[in-house]
């Protein structure tokens, strides 16, 4: 019997590993070890300036759950996301179903509404920022048709709406693109047997669209729910977590408490808590996907 | 084995970072010296300067090998130098805002001065004036130096005043009439004539509050008592002051209202109310303009100052270096050099003689109105340890305050109820 060591299966096992090495290594330096340095850091209590990092075990979790403006950070957050990814879904889909047409002017219309997707976000937020002014363009615009429009940034309301809207602009091309191209992948042959069988333009959309492109409409959620906790920029050009607090979302909560008031334990345990939330919705996300999603097979 | 390897190297690392993080000073080396200096200006002039300073000095300490000005947006500086610090990459020296000063002086951040100022050959530190260092002294020590002690004062367009047929605030000096009544009107009458914005208190934008206390100390008010205790927004100085404020917003229109801007040195307003420091941004303007001091409240005269400080970070590596450093920078001398840019805090340098050879844009009587009875006089603006978190509360608090129809008193009793417990800490 032969003793080498570099057997086929082993040398397999290798070549595997190294494949995914470069993966596995970057993961680890820049997801893992982060992840787990964020919550040691939860468990202390780190004055930068003086210079102390001291353990306080659950002392920071104590005082997210005591936390009076953790609520209407959370409850901003809420609307957000909810606005976010009803108007953002909707109105991707819907520019998809009218692009996917055969008529002219669709590749024009495909590219308008897919270019804020490559700008700047930084660049169109400022630009946007500009126009929501209450002597702007946008109430400029507004005026010509003989409206007085709000005050846009400053209203408790408005700025809310505000910040979701120039975000929907912004991303709605990327989803529209990929409902389009799920849109493509649905067999004519399927419309033309409903066509047949005397199926109204509605029904044929919620009976054989919806339900072919369903793993387009799970993964577009789950990417803008997942994409609109993560909001930051947009709030710290537009209104920087006001008017009040109704727009202090939790990124720009816990980039406040670290990084403003210094308090990067606690912003570190706020961080865990995004984390959780992150995840669990994107489990629940997946786990509905048997209940949401057809698949062909 | 491997993923246990894996695993090991990860703790390692977690393990390492995590005790870089509350490791201690680490000792002072005697080879070659770089040192780092942060800053908010980026201005030209500004950094030739420093680095002519700079230079004199590694001329006289060859141990020093570089001394590297590190400019910082102004919108982020606090937040950027104290990120750099936790990130173990903080610079040896700092410039600091006055509202991040008690944070500073009071956390042992900073090392003391005093006995590197008192080495230092003909360093002179009495001269430095006491109003002047008061903010960054902590149990006897001064933690920074004051480099820049700038009073606000009021830059006028003369041009938009005449048009709107109103007379200059000079005009309502001589008269004794330079009230904020007065200048309200002013501002309100050219707002309308001109179609532009009336009176800018610059940088305040709804947002920066504390830009306030320009006008609010006018009225004898205060953002909070002396010792730090006290608020002070729901005292009837505030609600007097506050109430004048938004009469002169929303039914004067003299100020823009909220979500409008309006930049006083691209002739987009009539008057603002700003640190002198911004005189040169007048220098190519391309219209007549006048600085004169704050105006009058009902509690009289009065005058408010920002200040910026220095700082030799004790954590840095050369903190010792850094301070013979600062000594060398701020000596008399250069001082008088800095003086060309940054009001100093020097006793011997507040004439209107030694200002007027440095800032040629400025008239004598405007220096010593202005410049020099500003910082014998002045009140610094509003600062607290944990500056940054009350600042926020205060405005996320005062927001129901800029509408049209806000109910004053309870906005300011609200600002009271959120920033007390911030107070007490």
């Amino acid at each position: 019997m032969s003793t080498r060591f570099w057997t086929g299966s082993r040398r397999d096992t290798l070549a595997g590993y190294l494949f995914i090495a470069p993966q596995l290594i970057g993961s680890v330096l820049f997801v893992f070890v982060p992840l787990g340095l964020v919550f040691w850091y939860s468990l202390h209590e780190w004055n930068v300036l003086a210079d102390t990092f001291t353990f306080v075990g659950g002392e920071n979790y104590q005082a997210l759950a005591d936390d009076p403006k953790l609520a209407d950070a959370l409850v901003a957050t809420g609307f957000f996301s909810a606005g976010l990814v009803v108007l953002n879904l909707s109105l991707a889909l819907l520019l998809a179903v009218l692009l996917n047409q055969r008529l002219r002017g669709t590749v024009f219309f495909r590219t308008v509404f897919f270019s804020p997707v490559v700008v700047s976000l930084v660049a169109w937020t400022i630009v946007w920022s500009f126009l929501l002014q209450d002597n702007g363009g946008i109430n400029g615009l507004l005026e010509l048709v003989g409206v007085d429009g709000p005050n846009w940034l400053r209203g408790e309301g408005t700025a809310m709406l505000a910040v979701i809207v120039v975000q929907v602009v912004k991303n709605v091309g990327l989803n529209m693109v990929l409902f389009l191209a799920a849109l493509q992948g649905v067999p004519a042959n399927l419309y033309e047997a409903a066509t047949v069988d005397g199926a109204t333009r509605r029904r044929q959309f919620l009976s054989i669209t919806v339900p072919m492109i369903s793993p387009t409409i799970l993964l577009t959620s789950i990417i803008t729910v997942v994409g609109s906790l993560q909001v930051f920029a947009q709030i710290a050009v537009l209104t920087q977590g006001g008017p009040g607090t109704s727009t202090t979302v939790l990124v720009y909560y816990l980039y406040q408490q670290a990084f403003q008031f210094h308090h990067f334990g606690y912003g570190a345990t706020l961080s865990v808590l995004l984390f959780a939330i992150v995840l669990l919705l994107t489990l629940v996300q997946w786990r509905m996907r048997r209940k949401w999603v057809f698949h062909e097979s | 084995m491997k993923i246990r390897a894996i695993l090991a190297a990860a703790t390692a690392g977690v393990l390492s970072l995590g005790l870089a993080a509350c490791g201690g000073e680490e000792e002072p080396s005697t080879g070659p010296v770089s040192l780092r200096m942060t800053v908010w200006s980026s201005n030209e002039a500004h950094l030739k300067l420093f680095n002519e300073i700079a230079d004199a000095y590694q001329a006289k300490n060859p141990r020093v090998t570089e001394v590297k000005f590190d400019p910082i947006p102004f919108e982020s500086y606090t937040t950027t130098l104290t990120t750099q610090i936790a990130g173990g990459n903080g610079p040896d020296l700092a410039w600091l805002l006055e509202n991040s000063a008690p944070d500073f002086v009071g956390s042992g951040a900073l090392l003391p001065l005093d006995d590197t100022l008192a080495k230092a050959d003909g360093y002179n530190a009495a001269d430095l004036s006491p109003a002047a260092t008061k903010l960054w002294q902590a149990g006897g020590k001064l933690f920074a130096y004051p480099f820049s002690t700038s009073p606000f004062g009021v830059f006028v367009n003369i041009d938009q005043l005449k048009a709107a047929g109103q007379q200059t605030p000079a005009e309502l000096i001589a008269a004794n009439q330079w009230t904020w009544e007065k200048a309200v009107a002013v501002a309100a009458a050219s707002a309308t004539k001109s179609g532009k914005a009336g009176l800018v208190v610059r940088d305040f934008d709804y947002k920066g509050w504390d830009n306030l206390s320009t006008v609010w100390t006018g009225w004898g008010a205060q953002a909070w008592s002396a010792d730090g205790k006290t608020c002070g927004f729901d005292q009837q100085p505030m609600v007097d002051a506050m109430t004048f404020l938004h009469k002169a917003i929303f039914t004067d229109k003299a100020l823009p209202g909220p979500g409008t801007t309006a930049d006083f040195f691209a002739g987009e307003a009539a008057m603002t109310v700003t640190q002198i420091s911004r005189a040169s941004l007048l220098k190519e303007a391309k219209f007549g303009w006048d600085l004169v001091p704050l105006p009058t409240g009902p509690k009289g005269q009065y005058a408010v100052i920002g200040q910026a400080g220095l700082g030799a970070l004790k954590k840095g590596k050369n903190a010792d270096v850094a301070a013979d450093f600062l000594a060398f920078f701020t000596n008399p001398e250069n001082s008088a050099k800095l003086a060309a840019y940054f009001p100093p805090p020097r006793t011997s340098l507040l004439t209107a003689d030694t200002l007027a050879k440095t800032n040629p844009l400025l008239k004598p009587e405007q220096l010593q109105k202005v410049v020099i009875d500003g910082i014998s006089g002045g009140v610094v603006k509003p600062s607290h340890t944990g500056q940054a978190e009350i600042a926020q509360a205060v405005r996320a608090a005062l927001d129901p305050l800029w509408k049209p129809d806000a109910d004053i008193k309870a906005v300011l009793g609200g600002v009271c109820s959120a920033i007390n417990p911030l107070l007490a800490k």
